[in-house]
């Protein structure tokens, strides 16, 4: 029997709140990418800490879509970062700024 | 410390369990700080695939053998290198400058909102009481054993079971998605066809020189 489930819901929580503060600090697109795949496994083993514990396989079905999204996700979201670098050579957040001029 | 009044989950856990735990915490801990406060993009997306192996050692942990494999195929396999491909493709591995703040008092800002979250989060896992009543909304992560039939009733065949029929729907939808993203990428990546045309002018003019020069020669 693995440990109770508060231990995987606090590593979870930690997990997602360091994605989502690199998120926030962070000015590169990619590595804003990365923080945000770190939130979905925050949520995924979440998921499956809840499937063990209710005994219920819905729990993992549900991660299995979380992670066929976040690949579809991912592929969608580096070829607009391949695009707006042919345009304008920067992955920086914060030069992406044409709508404001 | 946290403590969940949930149904199942009193045996008390053995000591490889603990230790799988603790290592396997630490290594998604590590990682994912390193994600965060890595200048390099690729050290940054190397540190995303020690977490990712944390976390797919934690769904081993408890019973996702099928999930940790995806997990590993998939998102170490496939997603992390599509970002190392990116970041070398477009050669912006180089060292980022964290220091600095463009936006003054966001990064503190961030640290107290996301600090109260996490907050807020632990004091709900060490007092509530989750006890919803909803248990096996779709079946069992064991199935029913049954060897007469020899049929398998194992974590992988109950999950293979409940995505071709309870989420048959979604499961053919996800193909769509798939197929979507895969066009979708190929239409972003693509040159536009402008430059195309500028390259195939820019060849002619070029045609048209060497000619000339052979004329003059």
């Amino acid at each position: 029997m693995s440990l109770s489930a508060g231990w995987y819901l606090g590593l979870a929580a930690l997990v997602f709140t360091i994605g989502a503060i690199g998120l926030l600090v962070r000015r590169n697109v990619l590595i804003m990418f990365m923080c945000i795949e770190l939130m979905l496994n925050a949520a995924n083993l979440t998921f499956v800490t809840f499937a063990r514990v209710l005994n219920d396989i819905g729990g993992q079905a549900l991660v299995f879509f979380v992670l066929v999204v976040a690949a579809a996700e991912v592929v969608v979201g580096l070829g607009i970062v391949v695009t707006n670098f042919r345009r304008r050579s920067t992955t920086v957040a914060d030069d992406l700024h044409s709508l404001k001029d | 410390m946290l403590h969940l009044s949930l149904a199942v989950a009193s045996t008390r856990p053995t000591w490889p369990d603990i230790l799988v735990f603790a290592a396997s915490a630490a290594v998604v801990l590590v990682g994912a700080v390193g994600v965060v406060t890595s200048r390099n993009p690729v050290h940054a997306a190397l540190s995303l695939v020690m977490t990712l192996f944390g976390v797919a050692v934690l769904f081993i942990e408890q019973e996702a053998d099928f999930l940790a494999a995806v997990q590993i195929i998939v998102y170490a396999g496939a997603i992390v290198v599509l970002f190392l491909f990116v970041i070398m493709f477009l050669g912006v591995d180089r060292r980022e400058d964290v220091e600095v703040e463009p936006l003054a008092g966001q990064r503190p800002l961030a640290f107290i909102m996301l600090g109260i979250t996490l907050a807020g989060i632990i004091a709900m896992l060490a007092t509530a009481h989750w006890v919803t009543g909803a248990h096996q909304v779709v079946g069992p992560i064991e199935g029913p054993i049954n060897k007469t039939a020899g049929a398998p009733s194992g974590e992988v065949a109950q999950l293979g079971k409940q995505l071709f029929t309870t989420y048959l729907f979604a499961f053919e939808a996800t193909a769509a998605l798939l197929v979507i993203a895969v066009v979708g990428a190929v239409v972003l990546a693509r040159r536009p066809a402008v430059s195309e045309q500028a390259e195939r002018e820019q060849a002619a003019q070029a045609d048209r020189d060497a000619v000339e020069r052979g004329v003059s020669r």
